[in-house]
Formats: C-alpha cells, structure tokens, sequence
C-alpha cells in the first residue's frame, strides 16, 4: 500500500504550512519522511537545498513536536528542554540560560524542575514546543500537537502557537486533520487524501475555490449542486434565505425549497433545505437578533437565492 | 393464607439484599470480608512461622543431649559473625547472587530490547515461547542438564577438543554454579525487562533521535533510565532465588561450594542444631529485606 505518492510540494523559510486531511490521508507519514523517521521508496526531499533523503533523523535540521509530547518522563521540564542542546555538547550556563529563555517564551517560567507528569495537557503541550524549538531547526515539524487538548484550550494554543511562529521565524510544518484550525493558523494549506494532495493554498483560496469536490466537502459544510451540467460549491453562509415578500437582488439565482431541520448552534442557525428540484442544501444564518423563533421555519417552504460570484464550479 | 405467601413477589436476590444492602451502607466492610481470608492466612502461616524462626535463633542446644534449651542468648548470631567458615559462606552465597543477577541483566537486556522494540509480533511470541518452555521442564532435569554438559566428559570438553582447544574443567566449581545459576533464573529477568521496555513508547525514542541523539546515546540517556525499574523487578528474582538454593550448590558445586541453604539443611537434619540452623536462615531474610527496600526505591515495583 502505498501511503503518500506524487507529491510535489515547495514551502518557503519562514512560512505557516499545514499539511490537512483526514485520517489515513497520509500527512503524518509526509510529515515523518521530512523528519526522518520513515524513508521514502522514491523522490528526494531537500532542506534550504541540501538532499537529506537519505539522512537519519539526528543529522537533520528539524526538530519534531509529537502528537503525544513524548515527553522523557525521567527528566525534569529543564532537562527535557536542554536535551537537544546538550547532545550538541553546548556548555550548561548558556544551555541554563537559553532553557529559562525558552521556558519564557512558552509561559511556564518557575516550573523547569517539574517532572512532565506533574503538567497539564497544556503544559506539556508548550514544553514540548520549547524542547523542539529551542534547537531553532530549519523546519519545526508539529504532528497533531493540540489533538489532545479541550476546544477552549486548543483555541488559545492556535493562537499562542501561531504568535510563537511569528516571533521565532521559523517554518512550521503542521499536521492537523481539524479544518477551523488550519484555516486560522495557517499561511498556505495542502489539503491531503488517500496519499495525495488534492490542492495547496492559502485558507481563503482553498475556502473560497476549492480545487476539487473533496476539498470542497472537507473544508466547512458545502453544497454541490449540478446546473446546466456545470458542478459548482455554493458555501452555505452565501446562501440567503428570502423573506416572504423580499426581492432578491438583481443577477441572484433563486431556487425554492422546504426547510426539513432547523438546528440552533449558537452563533448561528442552520438551516437543512430540499429544493423543490430534489438536492439537499445546507444554508446558514447569523443570530443577529434572539434566535427563538427559527423554529417556525420548521417545514416551511422558502426561497434560496446565491449570487453567481459565491459559486466555484469543479471540474 | 401460605399460598398467598407464595405468591407475593420475592424481592430481587432473594436473601441477599439484606447483606448487599449492609455492604452498600458500610462501605469498609466488604474489604474486610475479602481480605480475611489471605491475611488470616498470611499470618498464620508465614508470619507466625517466621516470628517462631526468630524466636528459635535465640535459643541453643544441649551439646550432650542435643535437646533444645529454651534459654534465650546470642551465641547462635555471634558464631555466624565471627567464624571464618560461617561468613565465607555467607559471603560466596551473596556474592554468587549478586554475579549470577548482574550476569542475567547484562544477558537479558539486549534480548528484552530486542523482543519489545525490534522483533515482529511473530518473533515475539516465538522467543517468548523460547523463555517460557524451560520452565516447564523440572528445575532438577535442568540441573542434571547442565551437569552432562559441563562434567570432564561432558559435552562442552568434547566440542572444545574437537576443535583442538584445552578442556575446561569447570564441573564441579563455583564457576559451573555461576553458569548453571544465570541459566536457570534467566527467564525470571527477561519477563520484567521486557515488561520495562514494552511500556517505553517508540515516540520517546523518536524524540530522542529527533534532538540529535545517535543509537547509543538514546540508549544510554533514553531507554536505560526507563529500563531500570524492570532490571531491578528482575534482580529481586535472580537475587533471591539463587540466595535460597541449595540443591544446585550439591548438584554442580564441588567441594568449596556450600550456601546457607546447605548449611541450614545439614543443621536441621544431620547436626540436628535447630536453633542455629534458625538464626542461620535468618540471614537471607534480613539480607532480601534490605534489598527490598532499596529496590522500592528504585521505582522495581511500578515496573511488576
């Protein structure tokens, strides 16, 4: 079996990649082949230029934060963080020095002569940045690094992660199977499956013109639809939902339909359609207003109508 | 009036609610309940034995009569300590187990390392089966074993002639002990080593690596440290076992071979000094005891 094939992939010094797909789409085995773990059975990967296909994990400029921190759980946080520096022989006062400056740098200043299992999730997830990024390697490589987190925290860490990026100027290579995630931390996007990746580019393009259908039904909730033969994504939040006697603009598309589900999500409500032509469509609303009354949409029949330009036809 | 009493529905678990229901409402009492039983046991049994073995070492014998004096003295404990032969003996038996242990962990670590992080399920179970088998065959047969292999006919003088190098005759030494000792608790090494090494994740040494640590240095920084538990989880087994056998001391040893245990077995049966033979056992126990308690240290029962 074959886990990633054809690809073809430049990314720049100093840029914010996400490598995102579901599972089994192969982006860990990609991310594993840069760092050194798994060799590829054909292809070349280079750093800044230099052919490190054949290197072992140890002889190359990357530095791995994993998925469950493999943290060694016999060292202290200071001693887990200075690992890297001190196989580099670098002497202890200026290894103290940099450990308490990359302690600092991921907010756990005071805990260094904690042992990892006296940390949170969060603690050990941000000691395990510090560990891969205080060698400052050429490429930091992140396998799923907040996969274990809970949402509220998993949110701050996006940020904080994404600030850290910002301020040491190193490329990430991030690996994530959470769209919101890669679209919010990102600079480009390669948007993986079965092996092979389906479209590189930032989170709009890969949002707004999804290449393929599976970009477009893995990124947010997408519509398909089939008009004139023509295959197009009409983004759900693109969608209005007109008023009994409202007009629609001028040049907007307008189909009719049944509302068959109305589900209340906070922020915003969705709204699950049947066009009256058969396709079931997704359309959501901010809650402008209190949301109590969507329900009396509920089976009621409406009127759908999208711009043309909100549309992206695939191929 | 009894029909009618028949009838009534009977509440869930019959005569047990009442009993479960005084569970649910004191708590403590279903530990107690179980643990009745072992410990009355434990006590009984082992603890109370041992408190009598205490108790006998203090005591001594009628020279004439060769009747147990319950007289309470120290003469048994002074003998051990000051006479030469007592602590040579003493002495090769700690010293034999500390070897025969630092032997078995130096063997089975790399075999341990081998099965839990390089060999396929397959080859797993096949040397976990290669471990596990001998232990079926009877602790004498394997001694008898080793016996025709290393006696001055054996097999091992036979092959080293045969390829025109000189016999070694170590049948019946300290060395034949050494080798047959390491043999047969072996296994007891390999178990907890593995079980160590089992529970390092691959992505610690991935980790490692992925800092710049070579193979060896992982090993030493990494794997090593984490090992540790299990080594001495396995030492308490080599450590012990050989610090209580007697029967391959007779089997394989020779004349300057005799453990405790051969000394406590001649005592109680031949010499019929009882009381000695007490305090003499006593030794191993106080010895375990200590190692024990450092092994505790050492994390070994996490690693059980």
């Amino acid at each position: 079996m074959v886990a990633v094939a054809g690809v073809d992939l430049v990314i720049d010094e100093g840029e914010f990649f996400t490598l995102l797909g579901p599972s089994g789409s192969g982006k860990t085995t990609l991310l594993r082949m840069i760092a050194g773990f798994e060799r590829p059975d054909a292809g070349r990967i280079e750093l800044g230029g230099r052919d490190v296909t054949s290197l072992p994990p140890h002889l190359r400029n990357t530095n791995t934060v994993f998925q469950d921190y493999a943290l060694f759980p016999h060292m202290s946080v200071a001693d887990n963080i200075g690992y890297g520096l001190r196989i580099k022989g670098v002497p202890s006062t200026e290894r103290r020095r940099r450990v308490e400056r990359a302690l600092q740098m991921v907010r756990l200043t005071g805990l260094g002569q904690r042992r990892p299992n006296q940390l949170s999730g969060g603690q050990r997830q941000r000691v395990a940045l510090a560990r891969a990024a205080i060698n400052e390697p050429e490429v930091l490589l992140l396998d799923e690094p907040l996969g274990a987190l809970d949402l509220k925290l998993r949110q701050e860490m996006q940020i904080e992660l994404k600030q850290i990026q910002k301020e040491v100027g190193i490329t990430f290579i991030y690996v994530t199977h959470d769209q919101e995630e890669a679209l919010t931390m990102s600079d480009r996007v390669a948007v993986m499956s079965n092996g092979l990746i389906e479209q590189i580019g930032t989170p709009v393009d890969v949002y707004e013109r999804p290449a393929t259908e599976f970009v477009a039904g893995f990124i947010g909730i997408s519509n398909v639809l089939v008009r004139d033969g023509v295959r197009f994504v009409v983004r759900p939040e693109k969608i209005r939902m007109l008023a009994d006697s409202e007009v629609p603009e001028p040049g907007a598309h307008v189909e009719p339909g049944t509302v068959e589900e109305v589900v209340y999500v906070g922020m915003s409500t969705r709204y699950v359609v049947r066009l009256d032509r058969g396709e079931q469509l997704v359309a959501v609303r901010q809650n402008m207003d209190a949301a109590g009354d969507a329900q009396r949409f509920q089976g009621r029949p409406v009127r759908l109508a999208w711009t043309a330009d909100h549309t992206y036809v695939l191929d | 009036m009894a029909a009618e009493a028949v009838r009534r529905p009977r509440p869930k678990g019959g005569g047990a609610v009442p009993f479960r229901a005084l569970l649910w409402r004191f708590p403590w009492l279903r530990p107690v309940l179980l643990l009745t039983p072992p410990m009355a046991w434990f006590v009984l049994v082992y603890f109370a034995s041992l408190v009598l073995l205490l108790i006998t070492a203090f005591w001594s014998i009628d020279p004439f009569t060769t009747q147990i004096v319950q007289v309470w003295n120290t003469n048994n404990f002074r003998i051990i300590l000051t006479e030469p032969t007592y602590r040579a003996i003493i002495g090769r038996t700690v010293g034999l187990a500390a070897l025969v242990t630092v032997t078995d962990a130096a063997l089975a670590f790399p075999f341990a390392y081998y099965m839990a992080k390089v060999a396929s399920r397959r080859t797993q179970t096949l040397l976990f089966a290669a471990i596990l088998l001998p232990l079926w065959a009877s602790y004498l047969a394997r001694v008898y074993a080793w016996i025709l292999i290393l006696n001055h006919s054996g097999v091992l003088n036979w092959s080293l002639q045969s390829i025109g190098l000189p016999a070694a005759n170590i049948g019946y030494t300290n060395t034949a002990m050494w080798v047959v000792f390491s043999y047969i608790w072996l296994p007891f090494m390999i178990i907890p080593t593995y079980a160590a090494l089992e529970r390092v994740p691959d992505s610690l040494l991935e980790a490692a690596a992925d800092l710049g640590a070579r193979r060896w240095r992982t090993l030493r920084d990494v794997v090593l440290p984490l090992a540790i538990p299990g080594v001495v989880a396995g030492s308490i087994f080599t450590f012990s076992l050989t610090l209580g056998d007697y029967i391959t001391p007779i089997l394989v040893g020779g004349a300057d071979s005799t453990f405790i245990g051969n000394v406590v077995y001649s005592n109680i049966g031949i010499a019929n000094n009882v009381p000695f033979a007490a305090a003499l056992a006593i030794v191993p126990v106080v010895i375990m005891a200590a190692y024990l308690l450092i092994a505790k240290r050492l994390g070994a029962f996490e690693a059980l």
